[in-house]
């Protein structure tokens, strides 16, 4: 690997055609992350595998085609344009077989995956055997490279892929209700098999532009991992797409750079390894559901807990045992390192019994108040209640202490 | 047991109409038969919606109670029938019905926020290139503000208890608008809290000279909730006005052996 030609590609000074290629593979990782985002929603992240497989033998016979017409077998567009064709009737056979015979779907998406890449692979060994020959590089559709991609190839990934991104907007809402609710998506006029068959055909263009930058056995991959990393950061559906789209860009220019600086590297597999490393950054780092703030929240939810319990030992006067509470309050200055409650430990001690004493009177004095829900031991009813509403429970508190 | 035979689709004889289409009724279901394999869950149910009313769908446990709406509302296919909403083709009058499904049928981990699935109800107004405008907004939590709901704008629907889910769906049918609200299963594992809100919000909309029917479970409030009962077992035994249909014959024939005869006059208590 040379470090100087990693840090050109990176900053786009690597030369005009390098530049072109990274950006191309900037918009396919977002555009691939974008639909795989509704793809992941809707459940059928298996489906887009089967269809990214079955590219293969359409590659396969798109080169035959091309080479026995006398042109260039290689013409990246032919190719493309092969590889839809059976991915589109790989596509519709998982959805035939689904509709119309027993067959779950993941039994489908076995047979049609294993099928046409077979078949496809077939197909590639008799090519090899031909003597038309030049059709080295074929394979390299496999696990996808940038190495050597002509100018115009790179500016028709460029094109397709922002096209993919207008569709993507366009078809944004009925995608994600259909996702969520296709009843009430049915029920609403929306045609629930057309919006899913018109969803994985995106998958299915996106899956074409990107054979030569990814590889067909790995886009699944840049269409799943993005999202998957993105549901990490937001718990909203329209956010998620383009946080993942985000990713997926990242990862795809990241990834091609790397692989330019390194000549033996294949495109696909160092674009998804980039894609795994922002989701274990995502896993760990994330605010709300990454494991780091996870663990930290569930951390202090602890210590609030057994705060709380070792205050109310205090007041009754019992001793505290346990380590951690003992830990807890000494760390708080509530009592003192030999275990003696100090007197903010005291006031506290008398406050949490205070406060313990209220929500008994609140839970006798209007036993059906939804508000009693909020009672978990830890939250002070100060912060439920309005004061005079306290100050009402306290006035009952002292009638009960007072009387005989 | 009254059992209805298949009816042939006679319109009209020599000239003269002997079945009009009721263009008044916002849901005219005529012959409608839905199978899952070869075994059918709804035959040949005629059943027209009176407009205005607050219908009740009563039966057992896989009497296609469900199954009957949703085929009327083209969610499933129907093996035959036809249906009609004031007098047109379902086809073309879906915004004037608003839909609100059993909240079982969805996954509650979706990344969306209350609001986010109230907005849902606006998507087809919005079609597919416009962006949400501060009236669509506004129209969303005024929804979310009558199911009782207000505050919790910004909440995961996955962290709310399943009556809340519940209040969600029918703020999205709420902001959606519609003349005819058909709801399955409302008020199955609510609160009670929730189960008056609901009611009150589909009497209000009833009020408002709108019609709601709704797949209900419990036979105690039938009479306090509704006005009208279609009441099936796979056909139609027997529909009409609660104070009409609504008795321990009907329901014995609706449910057969599975109704304790217990029930039954305390039914009839509840009415007078």
């Amino acid at each position: 690997m040379s470090w100087d030609v990693l840090f050109a590609a990176l900053t786009l000074t690597a030369g005009y055609n390098a530049a072109v290629v990274a950006v191309g593979a900037a918009l396919l990782g977002a555009s691939a992350a974008g639909i795989g985002t509704f793809v992941l929603l809707r459940k059928r992240a298996l489906v887009s595998d089967a269809v990214s497989h079955a590219t293969l033998p359409g590659i396969g016979l798109a080169f035959i085609v091309m080479t026995a017409f006398g042109g260039d077998g290689r013409s990246l567009a032919g190719l493309m344009a092969g590889a839809a064709v059976t991915a589109a009737l790989g596509l519709l056979a998982v959805d035939a077989i689904t509709r119309r015979s027993r067959l779950s779907e993941d039994a489908a998406i076995g047979a049609v995956l294993s099928v046409f890449f077979g078949a496809g692979i077939v197909l590639l060994t008799i090519i090899q055997t031909m003597s038309a020959g030049r059709q080295a590089g074929l394979s390299s559709f496999l696990l996808g490279s940038t190495a050597g991609m002509l100018f115009s190839e790179a500016v028709l990934i460029t094109v397709a892929s922002a096209a993919g991104v207008v569709a993507l907007y366009a078809l944004r809402r009925p995608m994600i209700l259909v996702g969520f609710d296709p009843s009430y998506a049915a029920a609403a006029g929306y045609n629930v098999r057309r919006i899913d068959l018109a969803m994985l055909l995106l998958a299915l263009v996106i899956t074409v532009i990107g054979l030569k930058v990814v590889g067909l056995v790995l886009i699944v991959a840049l269409m799943i991992i993005p999202p998957v990393a993105a549901r990490f950061w937001t718990d909203r559906a329209d956010r998620m797409v383009l946080i993942a789209a985000g990713l997926g860009a990242l990862a795809g220019f990241v990834g091609t750079a790397v692989s330019a600086s390194a000549h033996q590297l294949p495109t696909g597999p160092v674009v998804v390894v980039t894609a795994f490393v922002l989701f274990c950054l995502s896993l760990l780092a994330a605010p709300q559901r990454g494991l780091l703030a996870s663990t930290l929240r569930f951390r202090a939810f602890e210590a609030r807990v057994h705060e709380r319990q070792g205050l109310l030992a205090i007041a009754r006067g019992e001793a505290v045992y346990d380590r951690f509470t003992l830990a807890v309050l000494r760390r708080r200055g509530l009592v003192r390192p030999d275990g003696v409650p100090t007197l903010i430990g005291r006031g506290a001690a008398a406050a949490a019994l205070r406060d313990e004493a209220r929500w008994e009177a609140y839970r006798r004095l209007e036993p059906g108040s939804p508000l009693l829900g909020r009672y978990d031991g830890l939250t002070p009813i100060e912060t439920i209640l309005a004061a005079d509403q306290i100050a009402e429970l306290d006035r009952r508190l002292a009638l009960r202490v007072a009387a005989p | 047991m009254r059992l209805s035979a298949p009816r042939p689709q006679v319109i009209a004889r020599e000239g003269q109409v002997v079945e009009a289409i009721d263009t008044q009724s916002p849901l005219d279901i005529r012959g409608l038969s839905v199978t899952y394999g070869e075994k059918p869950v709804v035959f040949s149910v005629d059943f027209t919606v009176p407009a205005g009313g607050m219908v009740a769908i009563v039966g057992p446990n896989g009497a296609g109670k469900s199954s009957l709406l949703k085929a009327a509302l083209g969610i499933v296919p129907r093996l035959s029938g036809e249906i009609t909403v004031f007098g047109r083709p379902i086809e073309t009058a879906r915004g004037r019905i608003a839909y609100v499904p059993q909240r079982s049928s969805v996954d509650w981990d979706f990344p969306a926020r209350v609001l986010d699935v109230v907005m849902m109800g606006l998507y087809r107004q919005l079609g597919l290139w416009s962006l949400a405008k501060g009236e669509h907004r506004s129209r969303a939590l005024a929804a979310i503000e009558r199911v009782g709901l207000a505050g919790f704008e910004e909440r995961q629907i996955g962290q709310l208890s399943g009556g809340q889910q519940q209040r969600v769906f029918l703020a999205r049918a709420l902001a959606q608008g519609a003349d005819l609200y058909v709801l399955d299963e409302p008020f199955a594992g609510v609160d009670a809290a929730t189960e008056r809100a609901i009611v009150s919000v589909l009497q209000s909309l009833v009020a408002e000279g709108r019609t709601v029917l709704a797949v209900h479970h419990d036979l105690a409030t039938v009479p306090a909730y509704f006005d009208h009962v279609l009441l099936i077992n796979v056909r139609r035994i027997a529909a009409g006005r609660i104070a009409e249909v609504f008795n321990a014959e009907n329901l014995q024939a609706t449910y057969g052996g599975r109704l304790s005869l217990q029930q039954l006059p305390e039914l009839d208590r509840n009415r007078s």
